[in-house]
């Protein structure tokens, strides 16, 4: 259906519709250093489903790209280094920073990203990686929590993903984790709103095509937080969540629920070996 | 006095239930998913039918479709077929069916169904995000399907 829509539609409509096929065979090379992982055969849990996963980077244009190869043209670095001030500013009442704890980041923060949505022990409940940090703040550092997907956790975890970029996803999602992994699988394949469209209706089943002037990917979150052109600002993965569901003409549900957060480890866990690419630029 | 009203408003009832046509839970589809009388009573009109296809805020069909007769509309989509030549292979009944509710047609389909009220896992309030009132309103109204189905009829094999 994929190939075939496509030659049929590019021999009627040549020039009018926006058309470019699957993913493109292009190579993501990080400050010409870092090879990016961004094509790899599926995890086994996915392999009724599909074959091959696919970063949301093949299937943008070349010049949005191109963007994403240098740090000095990733306009998301920029925000991850307010996430880098945020790091060693002392707040709340212990009078600590993250890095009164942490040290500096480019060693205590490698790999971490890759590994979350985790489960805590101590918590005995599935963290993403904004709740693990409001967690720091709130409990060690005596500081207010930040909102859920506001600026100032963005750029922070920005700042932390960055420290993981070029490293495989690696989400864990039996053990304790697995009852959350579960519930996250279910609202991926459940068809919301008055449109009737679960995530697979259109990341599973229809990634390559296009649906009005929208190239679908797999809807990869090994990219996020996303730095969009369309807003010029960093994006979490909650709040591209909502933006998705809402577009089925549903009830949304809230960054930072639970249904949020167990769709996050699901989703991510779809992507368990492609490159943590985040800040990374999407249109 | 009393009586006269009531009756009045009796039959004002009826007139308008029958203007309104089928409401979208009284919709009856045969076994292939076909259906046979017009929702709204009314014939459609293919040219308002040609903009409900082509408007992203109504029927948005082209998001998903790509039509050759629609070229001056930008960006067609590839998720559904091409709809070319449609109303010489599909009967005005099988349309009106698939339009209404493509999974009466096609089981399991991700084409929404446009004239469907009921049934669905947290509905909204169109695209606000958040829920949808009582009385939920289908995408398309009953004339509007009608329009959407002359439309597709105009597409014949050229
Ligand atoms: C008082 C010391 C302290 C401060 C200050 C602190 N943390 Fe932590 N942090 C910890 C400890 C201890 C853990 C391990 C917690 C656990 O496993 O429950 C941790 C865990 C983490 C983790 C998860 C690491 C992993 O491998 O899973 C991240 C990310 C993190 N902190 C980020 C931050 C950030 C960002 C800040 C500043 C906003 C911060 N922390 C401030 C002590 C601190
Ligand atoms: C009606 C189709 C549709 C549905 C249903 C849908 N999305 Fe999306 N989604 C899109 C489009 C279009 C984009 C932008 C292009 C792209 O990256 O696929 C997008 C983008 C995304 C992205 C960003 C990918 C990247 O590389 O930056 C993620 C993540 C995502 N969707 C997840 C989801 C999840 C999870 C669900 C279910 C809750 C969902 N989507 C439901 C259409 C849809
Ligand atoms: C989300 C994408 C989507 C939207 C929006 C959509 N369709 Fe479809 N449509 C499909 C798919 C997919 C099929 C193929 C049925 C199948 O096998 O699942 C289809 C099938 C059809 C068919 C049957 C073609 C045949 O095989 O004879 C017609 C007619 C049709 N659509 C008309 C419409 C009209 C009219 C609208 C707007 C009111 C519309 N569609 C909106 C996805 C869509």
């Amino acid at each position: 259906m994929r190939h075939m829509a496509l030659t049929a539609i590019a021999a009627v409509l040549a020039g009018t519709a926006a058309f470019a096929g699957g993913a493109d065979d292009d190579t993501l090379i990080l400050n010409d250093e870092i090879e990016m992982v961004t094509k790899t055969a599926a995890p086994d849990h996915l392999s009724d489903a599909m074959d091959e996963i696919i970063s949301g980077w093949h299937f943008r244009s070349d010049e949005t790209q191109q963007l994403q190869t240098d740090d000095f043209e990733n306009q998301g670095m920029i925000f991850a280094d307010y996430g880098a001030e945020a790091w060693d500013t002392v707040e709340g009442s212990e009078d600590k920073s993250c890095a009164s704890c942490h040290g500096d980041a480019a060693e205590s923060m490698v790999g971490v990203a890759a590994t979350y949505p985790k489960w805590n022990d101590g918590a005995e409940e599935v963290r993403t990686l904004q709740m693990q940090v409001n967690d720091c703040r709130t409990t060690r550092m005596g500081a207010e929590p930040w909102k859920y997907d506001s600026g100032d956790a963005i750029n922070m975890e920005a700042f932390v993903t960055s420290h993981s970029r070029g490293m495989p996803v690696n989400v864990a999602i039996d053990g304790p984790a697995e009852a959350t992994w579960l519930d996250g699988k279910d609202i991926y394949y459940t068809r919301y709103g008055q449109l009737e469209l679960a995530c697979a209706s259109c990341h599973e089943q229809n990634y390559g095509n296009y649906i009005r002037a929208d190239h679908l990917s797999q809807g990869q979150i090994n990219g996020f937080p996303t730095y969009r052109l369309k807003n010029a600002k960093l994006n979490g993965v909650h709040s591209r969540f909502k933006g998705c569901i809402r577009d089925t003409r549903a009830h949304t549900f809230s960054p930072g629920s639970p249904e949020f957060v167990a769709l996050e480890l699901y989703v991510k866990s779809r992507g368990n070996g492609l490159s943590v690419e985040g800040p990374s630029v999407r249109n | 006095m009393r009586l006269t009203a009531i009756t009045a408003a009796l039959s004002l009832t009826a007139g308008a239930a029958l203007a309104e046509g089928v409401a979208p839970d009284d919709v009856s589809y045969s076994d292939y998913g076909e259906v046979t009388v017009s929702l709204s009573g009314q014939p459609g009109d293919a040219t308002r039918g040609r903009e409900i296809f082509a408007n992203k805020s109504q029927g948005n069909c082209v998001s998903c479709h790509a039509v050759t007769e629609l070229a001056d509309v930008p960006f067609h989509g590839e998720v559904g077929p091409i709809l070319d030549g449609v109303g010489s292979y599909r009967t005005a009944e099988e349309l009106r069916g698939i339009v209404a509710n493509a999974k009466m047609t096609f089981e399991g389909t991700v084409m929404p169904a446009f004239y469907k009220t009921s049934g669905f896992i947290r509905p909204g309030d169109g695209y606000t995000g958040k829920a949808a009132p009582d009385d939920l309103a289908p995408i398309l109204s009953a004339q509007e399907i009608e329009d959407v189905v002359a439309f597709l009829m105009t597409l014949q094999d050229s």
